[in-house]
């Protein structure tokens, strides 16, 4: 089946089954390997990407759910200023360990702070806690956000 | 001779955190992790498990196989079908009998990853049951067959200090305790995987692995000793805490006998369910005391016993006994001590490395254990294990010389201080109402390096070469798991040599160019790696010639006063040790047995820090893998089958669960370590459960003698002591052990 979407700011038109979960097209017939498989069940969070702007588990989304719709991965967003000013606050607060949950976890940030700028440790706890990460201690990624959002100026 | 010509010092101090180099790739999802690699031609892999936990395989049926599929099983392994560890039990492939479920039987190779999924999961294996040992009840009733041995026991130690038959005649009072821990699971986010890429005469892995040159040992015994150039490359590991130290060699071992058989690349990449269900745990444990107190309520003697469970293959069970053993008694000083120790057998999924190595055990309950008898004597636990603590000059439990200054005083005082510990500790013992406050503290120690003559044995060679433009590469097989490594060690190297850091460079090792600078366990790649890297590079500096190609090696030894002997585990069982203290505040609903943590307050001492960003990673992600260990993360083996077998089930820490954290470290510089450092990764880890534990008893004026300490434990405990009689509810195993407080 022919499907139409936009992923990171282009037209992608793909030729595929419907029911393939987002990640699997995304990782194998696309090559975006930043979304990561910790699970394939909507438990970690590694593969989460913005769907309309919202963060999602791609593992769990049939591509088919995109039709039309926009879809931004790390690959997509690692462009934008908003990414620049995440990166550079996770790396400062020691958000960075292993690695493998980082872009789903910018992603979430990024969500979070599109919609709110100048979250309070709660919201940013509740917005981050689709997402795992094994490494760090988690207190330290919410120091990240904590410190993008306080540095502010960037594009949400 | 001359100086270097870049004499500029990367930053005043070494502990100045600087941004990780691998920090930008992970970030921007450019960091290439095993699943992200495909090559052309490339195969897939998937596993066919035993579903039974020890039975005789009678017969395996395959549907029909399209053109380009095969399967690959134990008699295709041209080596032997042992995977090279301590002991060489554990199979690659099951051959005719298989001892857990989970266990892997053949893999399904072919084009198209579906497909082989697909396939896989329509070969139909038929057994024929054999009696299993399914618990650790079952293994010391010996009523099955041995699976190990004639003892089914993997490993059984014991070491004797001063008189314990004295210590008990000649004691006051005795006092017996008993505790029990179960499973861990990593958990890393990254599923465990290999990619085996066949070239002529060659045969190289790649892998998401702790220990390049385990996986090299591995393969070469798979596939043949001397008929391959086996080359193993480490790719960017998203997380490991023990659970690739053992394992990817087993898979290394079965894609590398894949590809030689298609002469293809095999990738083989597990599915989250499969790497919970079938990769190793951290061990169960019981662990029982009977100690012997003078006319002062002083430590006299101490007899402990301990019993690990090491489901189905031996793997690195004998040294996680030997680690857990030399720390059941804990810090303090125990003038007559006895302690016995054993490894069983079990139809489970195997144990193995875990961060802690054996310590977390027996530091859940000797602290638990020294708490009580404070508790029972009416004294403050703090000041009772503080005077019972080690001090430089003393004896350690194997009689080594504790050489380095002890801190932990000063780290409590300081702690508690912050903590407001002793107000609290009094108050809290006497709440009311539904929601109850408690508050714990630990003592702890871990030995830095491998475990008695480890070191000595593998003998870690490191090398440092450098290009003519005057760059320095790092040649170490320790690999960057997000630990930290490449932070720390180029750090060591730019400050010895005294050169800006962007000139130090230190990929991902691969063995065709890195010598064995050993496994990257035991917190030993800072103190050991690390240390060995500053001896080669302020040779360097010595002979530094610009413009000039130079290589440089060194291999450990022992600094001269460490003295050992593995016969009788007597001597200096590390080289040196760390320190940490931790107290935990909580609040029990007493209602709904939920327990809220509401502070951690932590301090340790790892010599000296290389980068206090760094080191603040492992001390919060270590005492958050703890705080799972003691509170959350339950999982249940029942006839031989994981429970918990996807993340939903299986819960670690979320951003909702972790309270605020406040940690830090004191300075006490190790002779022999780089910079004065000792190690750090492990040491976060050990000391959290005791006092989450601690706090959670005196939140509840129960008994807590098992973790994790669930909602569920707590409710019957105090049920329990509401009813004031047995609950038949409570399995034999899980029932309160614990006979020092059985009147609170």
């Amino acid at each position: 089946m022919q499907i139409t979407f936009e992923l990171n700011n282009e037209t992608v038109c793909l030729d595929v089954d419907p029911l393939r979960p987002l990640l699997d097209v995304l990782r194998e017939e696309l090559g975006l390997t930043g979304t990561k498989r910790g699970c394939g069940e909507g438990e970690c969070g590694a593969c989460a990407v913005l769907v309309n702007d919202r963060l999602v588990n791609s593992c769990l989304l049939p591509v088919g759910a995109v039709v039309h719709g926009r879809v931004m991965t790390i690959e997509g967003f690692r462009q934008t200023g908003a990414y620049q000013r995440l990166a550079e606050a996770f790396t400062e607060a020691g958000a960075v360990q292993c690695g493998f949950c980082t872009p789903g976890m910018i992603l979430a940030a990024a969500a979070l702070l599109r919609r709110n700028s100048q979250p309070d440790e709660t919201e940013i706890r509740a917005a981050l806690a689709g997402n795992l990460c094994r490494c760090t201690g988690l207190n330290m990624i919410v120091e990240a956000v904590q410190l993008a959002a306080r540095r502010g100026g960037a594009p949400w | 001779m001359k100086p270097p010509e870049h004499t500029a010092t990367p930053g005043n101090d070494i502990a100045d955190p600087v941004a990780r180099p691998d920090a930008a790739a992970k970030c921007a999802g450019t960091a290439r992790y095993l699943a992200d690699l495909a090559v052309p031609g490339m195969l897939h892999a998937r596993t066919v498990r035993s579903t039974r936990p020890r039975a005789r395989i009678t017969s395996r049926r395959l549907p029909p196989l399209p053109a380009g599929f095969f399967v690959v099983e134990a008699r295709d392994i041209p080596g032997r079908n042992r995977i090279r560890m301590l002991d060489d039990d554990w199979p690659f492939f099951a051959e005719d009998i298989v001892n857990h479920i989970g266990e892997p039987i053949l893999l399904v190779v072919g084009p198209e990853a579906e497909a082989t999924a697909m396939i896989a999961s329509r070969v139909i294996i038929e057994y024929e049951d054999l009696p299993p040992i399914l618990s650790l009840d079952d293994a010391l009733a010996g009523l099955a067959p041995p699976l190990y041995g004639e003892d089914n026991c993997f490993a059984e130690y014991s070491f004797h200090k001063g008189d314990l038959p004295q210590a008990r005649r000649a004691a006051r009072q005795m006092v017996k305790d008993g505790f029990s821990t179960g499973f861990q699971e990593h958990l890393y986010l990254e599923p465990q995987g290999v990619l085996a890429v066949p070239e002529a005469g060659r045969l190289t892995v790649y892998g998401s692995m702790q220990c390049p040159y385990y996986v090299k040992k591995a393969v070469e015994q798979a596939v043949g000793e001397g008929r391959h150039h086996v080359r193993i490359v480490q790719t960017v590991t998203g997380g490991a805490f023990g659970g690739k130290e053992d394992y990817p060699s087993l898979l290394a071992g079965q894609a590398a006998v894949a590809a030689l058989k298609s002469g293809r690349p095999v990738r083989l990449v597990l599915d989250r369910t499969e790497d919970i269900a079938a990769t190793t745990k951290r061990h169960p444990s019981r662990i029982d005391f009977t100690t012997f107190l003078d006319e002062n309520d002083d430590l006299l003697g101490m007899d402990v016993d301990i019993l690990l469970d090491g489901g189905a293959y031996s793997g690195l069970s004998s040294v996680v006994l030997q680690r857990a053993m030399f720390a059941a008694s804990g810090v303090y000083r125990v003038p007559h001590l006895h302690v016995h120790g054993r490894v069983l057998a079990t139809n489970q999924v195997p144990a193995g490395a875990f961060r802690g190595f054996g310590a977390p055990q027996a530091f859940f309950a000797i602290e638990m254990h020294l708490e009580n008898i404070a508790l029972r004597l009416g004294l403050d636990p703090l000041e009772y294990k503080l005077r019972h603590a080690l001090r430089r000059g003393d004896r350690t439990c194997t009689d080594g010389l504790v050489r380095g200054a002890v801190r932990l005083p000063e780290m409590a005082t300081r702690l508690c201080e912050a903590a407001g510990y002793p107000a609290k500790q009094a108050a809290y013992t006497a709440g009311q109402g539904r929601y109850r406050r408690g508050i714990g503290l630990s003592l702890c120690y871990h030995g830095c390096g491998f475990t008695g003559q480890g070191e000595e044995l593998i003998q870690g060679t490191i090398a440092l070469h450098k290009r003519a433009d005057d760059a320095v590469e790092i040649r170490v097989a320790a690999t960057e798991m997000g630990q930290g490594a490449q932070t720390v060690l180029p750090k060591i190297v730019a400050h010895s040599l005294g050169i800006p850091l962007d000139q130090i460079h230190y990929e991902n090792p691969d063995t065709d160019i890195v010598p064995d600078s050993g496994p990257t366990v035991a917190s030993r790649t800072t103190m050991i790696v690390g240390g060995l890297l500053r001896e080669a590079a302020l040779d360097l500096k010595r002979h530094w010639q610009s413009g000039r190609v130079m290589d440089i090696r060194r291999t450990y030894h022992h600094p001269p006063h460490i003295h050992w002997d593995q016969e009788h585990f007597r001597g200096d069982a590390y080289p040196e040790y760390a320190w940490g203290v931790n107290v935990v505040e909580v609040e029990v609903d007493l209602l709904t047995g939920l327990v809220r943590v509401i502070k951690i307050w932590a301090q340790f001492d790892v010599g000296a820090p290389m980068d206090e960003r760094t080191l603040r990673g492992q001390m919060e992600g270590g005492i958050a893998q703890g705080l799972g260990y003691a509170l959350w993360e339950k999982l249940e083996v029942d006839d031989g089958r994981v429970q918990q077998q996807r993340i939903r089930d299986y819960t670690i820490p979320t951003f909702m669960d972790m309270p605020p954290v406040e940690s830090g470290s004191v300075y006490n510089p190790y002779e022999f370590g780089p910079f004065g450092a000792k190690g750090a990764g492990e040491l976060t880890l050990v000391g959290v459960a005791p006092a989450v534990a601690a706090a959670v008893q005196q939140a509840i004026g129960c008994p807590v003698d098992m973790i994790p300490v669930t909602p569920e434990m707590i409710l019957r405990r105090i049920r329990n002591r509401k009813h004031a009689k047995p609950d038949s509810e409570i399995p034999p195993e899980s029932s309160p052990r614990s006979r020092s407080r059985a009147d609170t």
